[in-house]
């Protein structure tokens, strides 16, 4: 299950385990991604894909484990070192706070000064101007986020995570409170930050999403190791059951179910 | 998928670029003045109410106490009203920021005391400079609140109880610095004594104050409305900019008139209300107050931002005593004295419930500095009032207390609604 990359991996983990009390989250993790590449994180709910990376984020810090970013080993302890080193993350509890406006969070702990005091004008141009790229639908940037819908407070947690030009974004099921447009944005967002070089991990429940975008697919199965699959060698299949950690299993039951039924109608 | 990018949009009347954050189509214009008043109406419908009800409970709270003696509202009474809240509305002050983090400080009153207590004997009976004893009291004030934060930083125990623990040592530090005299008079001339009740603004003064205050926001409103329109960014329009101005200067030309009738604005008035305006661009402008207003708004978040989480606690905790030891250090200098219930009674709660009753909520996140303005005004209103219709202590405590609850109430409730009209 080695797949090598001809890309030197700019972030890349060796044994890593994760234990919360009487759970381990993460057990003898390996996992890397290159600049200029999309790695799908897939896995059941609980398997540890949001304990990965928040372990990558400096939110946890892990038990045991190597992790090398950029070519040096690092030991990342707190969010702001991870943002400092230039990993990026939007958590799947987007982490916004709602008595702020969009601007206040877009720029919480990055906020623009001019005379040391904050620079509301630059800020809310600059966020207008990142909202625009990223094709965001938000009526106003002087709103307390807490009025926005669910794909709206998706899309200001994604472009938080895009201002100060990282070099790895992970972003943990950003599409699944989006609908059918704003799922088809992200995708197209998530191609444009491969095109600009950056290593991009993308969690999904969603196989077709994941065969999409993605170069590779790692899949993590009850805080393992179960696989890595390149997506041009592979099918959905194959990563289903690797996920399941089955070959038949509830999902292809279920398709077999359901082809006899299609030829008889 | 392909988005039809929508053409450059023009304005309806067609006066050139819409300013880019008024694109949206499904943005309901709200224009000129109209439009403000209109925009003004939906917040507080919704539930954001701001400093709408206190202002409100103000002017009811003067036209009773003003219908029921017509010497509440003269100056002598409004000049002996402004000058004996200001030591606890600089309490206040602190109480806010440690409310905007969502936590709390029970043992701001005893903390006063021991400012108090400290400047007395220092001044008083060490003979030293009266500067020097002042800034020894702040230093008290200063340390108790890093043993504070650092104790929350450190065991993660909740405010209150590290606070109402506070509380008790402080004021056992209190009487043991007073010693065995119980209290110490602090004499008329010493220069605390003047300046916290005998110094008043030259009347003169005062006027140019209240038109140049004014006029310095309108330049800075205009200014930065320039600095929006060149960025492309709607700019509010001058007649609601121009008629903001208007109505502070006259409200401030009428305050002045009305003090400047009897002894004037006092110059401890005058520090309260610059350290009120201070606070406030500190809170709204500066990267430590957005981090305080985000830690208060969801402190996981702000975390995972990058914000020294620890630092802000450290910095409020901090804060919050040394108003709190102004506060005492001005009372002190009002009162000519210090003892042992200095800092007692109902100092504490009026200090807290100051700050909430002026608007600032209990729920972190939401408030400004200027609840600690109109919240003190509305406390000692009501105890000045009654004072004045020789109501003993007693019932002062009970309306005081009902008041506070009312604020309480309207905050909940505004929470509430602002969860359901999306503005949480
Ligand atoms: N903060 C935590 N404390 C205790 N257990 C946790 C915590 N976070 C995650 N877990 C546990 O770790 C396992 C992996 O969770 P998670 O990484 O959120 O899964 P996924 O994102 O793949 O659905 C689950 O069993 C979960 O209960
Ligand atoms: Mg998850």
């Amino acid at each position: 299950m080695s797949t090598t990359t001809t890309l030197a991996p700019v972030l890349s983990m060796t044994g890593v385990s994760k234990r919360f009390g009487a759970v381990q989250a993460l057990k003898d993790i390996d996992f890397d991604v290159a600049a200029g590449e999309v790695v799908a994180l897939v896995g059941d709910n609980g398997a540890g894909k949001s304990t990965l990376v928040k372990t990558i984020a400096g939110v946890y810090s892990p038990d045991g484990g190597r992790i090398v970013f950029d070519g040096s080993p690092v030991t990342i302890t707190s969010p702001s070192q991870a943002q400092a080193l230039g990993i990026a993350t939007v958590f799947q509890d987007l982490a916004l706070c709602d008595n702020l406006d969009v601007v206040g969070n877009l720029f919480l702990g990055n906020e623009v000064l001019r005379k040391r005091a904050l620079d509301e004008v630059t800020m809310e141009q600059e966020s207008w101007r990142l909202l625009r790229e990223l094709s965001a639908k938000i009526p106003s940037v002087r709103i307390p986020v807490a009025s926005l819908s669910g794909g709206q407070r998706q899309t200001v947690a994604i472009a938080r995570s895009l201002l100060g030009a990282p070099k790895v974004v992970m972003l943990d099921e950003p599409t699944a409170a989006l609908g059918v447009a704003q799922t088809a944005e992200v995708l197209n967002l998530v191609e444009r930050l491969r095109e600009k070089g950056l290593g991009v991990i993308l969690i999904s429940h969603n196989m077709s999403d994941v065969m999409a975008v993605a170069d590779r697919v790692a899949v993590l199965r009850l805080g393992l190791n179960n696989g890595v699959f390149r997506v041009a060698d592979t099918n959905s299949q194959e990563i289903i059951a690797a996920i399941t950690g089955a070959t038949t299993n509830a999902v292809t039951a279920r398709a077999a179910r359901r082809a006899p039924q299609e030829e008889q109608s | 998928m392909t988005t039809s990018q929508t053409p450059p949009s023009t304005d309806p009347t067609g006066a050139g670029p819409v300013p880019s954050d008024l694109q949206d189509e499904r943005l309901i214009a709200s224009q000129g003045i109209g439009g403000w008043a209109s925009a003004t109406w939906d917040r507080v419908r919704s539930g954001d109410l701001g400093s709408l009800p206190v202002v409100v409970g103000l002017v009811l709270i003067w036209g009773v106490f003003y219908a029921l003696n017509p010497l509440f509202l003269s100056s002598r009474n409004l000049v002996n009203l402004t000058v004996q809240m200001v030591p606890i509305g600089v309490i206040a002050i602190g109480v806010v920021l440690v409310l905007l983090l969502g936590q709390i400080d029970l043992s701001v009153g005893s903390m006063s005391g021991l400012a108090g207590a400290v400047v007395a004997v220092l001044f008083v009976n060490q003979g030293l400079n009266i500067w020097v004893a002042i800034a020894a009291a702040l230093v008290v004030g200063v340390a108790t609140g890093l043993v504070y934060g650092m104790l929350f930083n450190r065991f993660g125990v909740p405010s209150f109880v590290i606070t109402l623990a506070g509380l008790l040592v402080l004021l056992g530090l209190q009487i043991r610095t007073l010693g065995t005299d119980g209290t110490i008079n602090l004499p008329f001339e010493s220069g605390l004594v003047q300046f916290a009740s005998q110094q008043f603004l030259p009347a003169a003064l005062a006027y140019v104050l209240a038109v140049a205050v004014p006029a310095v926001y309108l330049l800075t409103r205009l200014n930065t409305d320039r600095r929006r329109s060149a960025a492309g960014l709607s700019a509010q329009p001058l007649a609601t900019v121009a008629l903001r101005a208007g109505l502070l200067t006259v409200l401030l030309l009428a305050a002045t008139y009305v003090l400047n009738r009897d002894r004037g604005v006092s110059y401890m008035v005058v520090l309260f209300v610059v350290l009120v305006v201070v606070m406030d661009l500190v809170i709204r402008r500066t990267r430590w107050g957005r981090s305080v207003l985000a830690i208060g708004g969801n402190v996981e978040a702000a975390r995972r931002a990058g914000i020294n989480v620890k630092r802000v606690y450290l910095t409020v905790f901090t804060l919050c005593s040394t108003f709190a030891a102004l506060g005492g250090v001005l009372a002190a200098g009002r009162l000519a004295s210090a003892n042992q219930s200095s800092g007692g009674a109902d100092t504490n709660l009026n200090a807290i419930a100051a700050a909430v009753i002026g608007g600032t909520s209990l729920f972190g996140g939401r408030g400004s500095a200027y609840s600690a303005l109109l919240g003190i005004l509305v406390i000692f209103s009501i105890s000045n009032g009654l004072a004045l219709l020789s109501v003993s202590s007693d019932v002062r405590f009970v309306v005081t207390g009902a008041v506070l609850l009312l604020a309480v109430v309207i905050d909940s409730l505004s929470r509430r609604s602002r969860v359901a009209h999306g503005r949480a």
